[in-house]
């Protein structure tokens, strides 16, 4: 807790007194005052920052063996997994990493909106995470490209036409995307590029996110601010040993895929290589996408003189804007949903929506599936637009707890002044 | 209703349309659900049975090898389903591939060694259509990962042709019926009947032996690294799940003065 602790060891004294970085991890890591009842669901921030970093080692580790060319990149992949020491591993851990990546997000987000971590004065942390997301997206979808297979190729086409919706300038954008006039080496070249950049930029983003955290510190269960000492405990030993168990059990689920059904996630199609002659019978993004995926699809009709397409795109991206206004259109002051009764049921209600979008992408868009998806897309709009600000003033919020050790531990330690539980 | 109560319906729900979106799967590929096949390489301590991947091995060599290739596997992988590596070389040097040049800049051709690639049966992809009805047969490398259904979809297209196709279907010309076909018809005719095939083993070569073995060859042939895979994965997951409890004996002895 404080700026210039001393330390005993006289190395690190010196360094310390130079660069604090000692002192730093120490305020940031160990003695880090954290809220004393923070749930399970608050294992899933490290959890994320953690799949990052093996995100990128495996990534780095592929690298070495990968090469960006239409004419060797899926036979180089496969040389990963048949020739090249423990490849299959680290393809493997790659490549359900990403999937396990944005489970771990997608429930760190849920979270947030549950227990309304988005809130003052902690908007700036949630807008962050809006961009992590946004990058993570791009990030995923160009390296699901580079092995070269058919749902690879055909992903690539019918993501990036996307850009032709706009009026005008939209095919010649489609064209300097891809570098030519279809994807071709030089789409998979410069995906290649950012696939190895981005990931940096989601680093540079957590960076600010963790630093606009420790401002303000976490949210919690209850919602409300910490009162004193008495509601804090250092982030060390508690939650690291809570996050560490938290670790192990996700890392047995995780290499669970990895080591036992490794394809589980994964398009079979994908395993045949790219061919701009075939289309596949069925294109499907990854799972992660298929919520948008349906949005975008959603959208059948013209509208006055606005083609569909390109009301189906500007909804797509306007499903991910929308959240980075959600601090503004929730204006109800109290965060948690324990003591909104009626925002709990339409937490539960966006989440099953949510679910029911996935299903309506996954789905080819025939039959009942177009009308669902149409719903569902209208209600994933209307939470954020109408729901939530109307909530704000209809709502009458239960009676907040006094502070969280009387809610949850009276007889518990705290932190005393000098930064340790006691 | 309770929060519990409320997400477990959420949750019971969401579960609901995931698998929907997996029986879509199915549906859009028009295909009747493969039967379930019981074999060497299933489960988590799953390998490869050695003597039906190498009966397998000589079904791809005596059968399909005339018009299907597997660039991706190369002869000396085959140890991993138990040749010898002298067994290997001998079965390389049966193979002619073309190599650049001799001193004077002359292309030639030379038999294959353990290092090459499989050979494949055509020089390029448009003689392997000429020589099959416009039909290009697929490579074979990752046949078992690249359909819907692996292992037992291959076994069952292998088994499923019918020769006269029920009433109502009129088949294309130079087409073949075939159950679990996406579709039905099918270019590549019935590859395999009982007896095609000698095994060197003796075992008796019938039509469902041969397509039991052929598979257990391709699935290997489409992950060799899958034993490896299996075996590490049974000694991190135990070793994870010990060290994860610790871990939780250690939270709970640390929380205890909170609580």
């Amino acid at each position: 807790m404080e700026a210039n602790k001393t330390w005993k060891n006289p190395i690190v004294a010196w360094i310390d007194n130079r660069l604090p970085i000692f002192s730093m991890m120490n305020a940031d890591l160990v003695d880090y005052p954290t809220p004393k009842n923070l749930n399970y669901w608050w294992n899933f921030g490290s959890l994320a920052g953690i799949m990052l970093v093996i995100m990128i080692l495996t990534g780095i580790f592929l690298a070495m063996h990968y090469t960006a060319h239409v004419g060797y990149a899926f036979e180089s992949v496969e040389r990963i997994m048949r020739d090249v020491n423990y490849g299959w591993l680290m393809r493997y851990m790659h490549m359900n990493g990403a999937s396990m990546f944005f489970i771990v997000v997608y429930i760190h987000i849920f979270r947030g909106l549950y227990y309304g971590s988005y809130k003052p004065p902690r908007e700036l942390l949630w807008i962050l995470g809006v961009f992590i997301l946004l990058a993570m997206m791009a990030t995923a979808f160009m390296g699901y490209v580079l092995p070269w297979g058919q749902m690879s190729f055909w992903g690539a086409t019918v993501i990036t036409n996307l850009f032709s919706a706009i009026p005008l300038v939209g095919q010649s954008i489609v064209t300097w995307l891809w570098g030519g006039f279809a994807v071709d080496n030089p789409t998979l070249n410069r995906f290649y590029a950012f696939h190895y950049l981005l990931p940096f930029i989601i680093f540079a983003l957590v960076f600010l996110h963790l630093w606009a955290l420790h401002v303000h510190k976490s949210n919690n269960p209850l919602g409300i601010d910490v009162k004193g000492p008495q509601d804090m405990i250092p982030f060390t030993p508690y939650y690291t040993i809570k996050d560490a168990f938290g670790l192990g059990v996700f890392l047995i689920v995780y290499l669970g895929f990895v080591f036992f059904a490794p394809n589980f996630f994964g398009e079979p199609d994908n395993y045949i290589k790219a061919n701009p002659m075939v289309t596949p019978p069925h294109i499907v993004p990854e799972w992660y996408f298929l919520p948008f995926y349906a949005i975008l699809r959603a959208i059948t009709f013209d509208i006055w003189f606005i083609p569909a397409k390109l009301i189906g795109v500007t909804m797509m991206f306007g499903s991910i804007i929308v959240l980075l206004f959600l601090p503004w259109l929730d204006r109800s002051p109290v965060r948690s949903a324990r003591f909104r009764p009626l925002y709990r049921q339409f937490f539960w209600l966006f989440l099953v929506d949510c679910f029911v979008l996935g299903a309506a992408g996954g789905h080819p868009p025939e039959g009942h599936w177009i009308w669902i998806g149409q719903v569902a897309t209208a209600y994933y709009f209307a939470h954020f637009l109408i729901i939530l600000p109307l909530l704000s003033y209809l709502e009458k919020p239960r009676q907040l707890p006094s502070s969280i050790s009387a809610a949850v531990t009276p007889g518990g330690v705290g932190i005393s002044a000098k930064g340790v539980a006691e | 209703m309770k929060p519990v109560t409320c997400a477990l319906a959420a949750l019971a729900l969401s579960l609901s349309l995931a698998a929907s979106v997996w029986g879509g799967r199915a549906e859009a590929a028009e295909a009747v659900a493969p039967p379930e096949v019981d074999w060497s390489f299933s489960g988590i301590f799953g390998t490869f049975n050695r003597a039906s991947a190498q009966r397998g091995l000589e079904v791809y060599k005596q059968v399909c090898s005339s018009c299907h290739g597997m660039d991706l596997v190369s002869y000396r992988a085959l140890t991993g389903i138990g040749l010898s590596p002298e067994q290997v070389d001998a079965l390389a040097a049966t193979h002619e591939v073309n190599a650049c040049c001799t001193d004077a800049g002359e292309p030639f051709t030379r038999p294959a060694k353990a290092a090459d690639r499989f050979v494949s049966p055509f020089p390029n992809p448009q003689a392997a259509r000429t020589a099959n009805n416009g039909a290009l047969p697929p490579d074979l490398s990752l046949i078992e990962k690249a359909r819907e259904g692996g292992a037992d979809y291959i076994h069952a297209v292998l088994t499923g042709y019918e020769e006269t196709p029920p009433a109502g279907v009129t088949l294309m010309p130079g087409m073949y019926y075939n159950k679990y076909f996406p579709g039905h018809q099918i270019g590549m005719p019935p590859p395999l009947s009982d007896g095609i095939v000698t095994y060197s083993d003796g075992t008796e070569a019938t039509l469902d032996q041969q397509a039991t073995d052929v598979v257990t060859f391709l699935t290997w042939a489409a992950e060799p690294t899958m034993e490896a895979r299996k075996e590490t994965g049974v000694k991190v997951l135990l070793f994870l799940i010990v060290l994860t409890a610790f871990l939780y004996a250690l939270k709970r002895k640390i929380w205890s003065d909170v609580h």
